[in-house]
């Protein structure tokens, strides 16, 4: 009998016809894809993506050359140089960036005492040659300016945690 | 000299033109069998597919086959470079010309020979030297693995198609493909159409599934066997002869779809016997019924995972020919106890 009832089973196809018949149930399903170019997924607060030094808001740059993130950062990506402005004020007269080392731990912004350099939600910085990739200063600040609305509402948003 | 305007140019003109009426859009439908083919796969997937290039990624298929015409052939130094670029030529060839006896309508036909189906049967024996001569001519053992994997399939799987056809004919009375057609061309109770499928439907199942081991196509496709074989006999080819080799795979199973079309679904027949769609030209309902069972190799693909090799054989060997030298026996024994040999 269970010879038989298999045998029928075989002859019969049910099996492989059943597994067709979801096949064809999931072709009339919707798509599940993240249509990327054109339609992007959810981003967290915390996402760490290119850096970028901000600024204050009276367009004084934040960073004041103590150089915990050149200390900490475990990729040994970053590279500061720093003497008193005229002013007297300590500041960097380089700040560079090897974004092809750089592991984006983050560990640079979590040791940054005025929120001066941070990973923005940027993900699209692909470059064509390896030398694009070595930020200085001016890209830094530049990347700053330009995501600075985004930086500023992710950090209000992680202040209750920090 | 107007016996030789008459007897030679003009007759091969009109055969140029009727191989281009054929090839052109079979190349065409070639070119958007691929694009089918993602597109099937990404829906069963819940994926959008091709959707970039072009309006709904209609553009694809001619995007790729830009890139390949631009890339760089790369002809291996350890391989065999005549029969390294012979194969997809080979290969190609022979999934073309086969379509010169594939009737589209009542003497819509290249060739309308005695044997067309025949002839079919010895074309597609023949495209297993494509895959042979490029596995030894790639020198690569993965390529060579794959060759010997198809070369023993394709004749495993060929002993069941043969008796399969030879089922059909002797159902048809005749090797001619239109013949075959007309010998359905008739309604049980006046609206079943008498298409062979419905008398010899384990014979149809066995040529269909013969006919995706034939043209390496999955669940049966270990020549290829990308998570083994990396891609199996054509592993060392690049831009055009991979191409062409795409096309002879591409174009192997649109013949396979023709000949279940024509030997088991009726050919350009109507389903149904009444007006509004007896007007319908007989071309349109070929074509439609070769999309259908394209349709249905894309399905196969998208729903069942590859068989291992000893599998292959064993439902070659043990399970296909036993089962259609059976039915081809009682067919036989049917058609003589009931008076029902066809007679021409």
């Amino acid at each position: 009998m269970s010879l038989f009832s298999r045998g029928a089973r075989g002859l019969l196809l049910t099996e492989l016809l059943s597994g067709m018949a979801l096949t064809l149930r999931y072709m009339f399903k919707t798509p599940v894809t993240v249509n990327y170019p054109y339609e992007k997924g959810p981003l967290s607060p915390r996402f760490r993506g290119e850096h970028a030094l901000r600024r204050y808001p009276n367009g004084e740059e934040r960073c004041i050359a103590c150089k915990l993130c050149e200390a900490i950062c475990p990729a040994l990506a970053i590279t500061i140089e720093a003497e008193p402005r005229e002013d007297g004020s300590r500041r960097t007269t380089r700040y560079d960036i090897d974004m092809t080392k750089c592991i984006y731990c983050g560990y640079c912004q979590e040791a940054c005492p005025v929120d001066a350099i941070v990973e923005g939600p940027n993900f699209e910085f692909a470059a064509e040659t390896r030398e694009e990739l070595f930020y200085d200063k001016d890209k830094l600040l530049a990347n700053g300016d330009r995501w600075e609305a985004e930086i500023a509402k992710s950090l209000s948003l992680e202040a209750p945690y920090r | 000299m107007a016996e030789f305007w008459h007897g030679y140019v003009w007759p091969t003109i009109i055969v140029v033109a009727e191989i281009l009426c054929v090839l052109v859009p079979l190349l065409l439908t070639i070119a958007y069998y691929t694009y089918a083919e993602r597109k099937v796969l990404a829906f069963a997937q819940l994926r959008k597919g091709p959707n970039v290039v072009g309006p709904f990624g209609l553009l694809q298929p001619i995007a790729d086959a830009i890139k390949m015409l631009w890339k760089e052939t790369i002809i291996p130094s350890g391989a065999n470079r005549v029969i390294f670029i012979a194969a997809p030529i080979v290969t190609v060839a022979l999934a073309l010309v086969a379509w010169a006896v594939i009737p589209f309508d009542q003497g819509m036909v290249i060739s309308n020979i005695n044997v067309g189906i025949l002839y079919l049967f010895a074309i597609s024996s023949l495209s297993v030297y494509g895959t042979i001569m490029a596995g030894w001519a790639s020198n690569s053992r993965y390529a060579f693995l794959g060759a010997l994997r198809s070369a023993a399939q394709m004749v495993s799987y060929e002993v069941s198609i043969g008796f399969v056809l030879v089922t059909v004919l002797l159902c048809a009375g005749s090797l001619n493909l239109t013949d075959i057609v007309m010998a359905q061309d008739h309604y049980w109770l006046g609206f079943i159409p008498g298409w062979f499928v419905i008398p010899l439907l384990p014979m149809a199942v066995v040529f269909f599934v013969s006919g995706l081991a034939e043209t390496n196509r999955a669940p049966f496709d270990l020549a290829e066997g990308e998570s083994e074989l990396v891609a199996g006999f054509h592993v060392e080819y690049s831009a055009m002869t991979w191409l062409l080799f795409f096309m002879g795979e591409y174009g192997n199973m649109i013949l396979v779809c023709a000949m279940t079309s024509i030997l088991f679904l009726g050919g350009w027949l109507s389903p149904i016997p009444l007006e509004p769609f007896t007007w319908i030209p007989g071309p349109i309902w070929l074509i439609a019924k070769i999309l259908f069972v394209m349709f249905l190799f894309l399905w196969v693909r998208a729903t069942f995972p590859r068989f291992r090799y000893d599998q292959l054989m064993r439902l070659g060997w043990k399970v296909f020919l036993p089962l259609s030298l059976f039915w081809l026996v009682l067919t036989a024994g049917v058609l003589t106890a009931m008076g029902w040999v066809p007679s021409h």
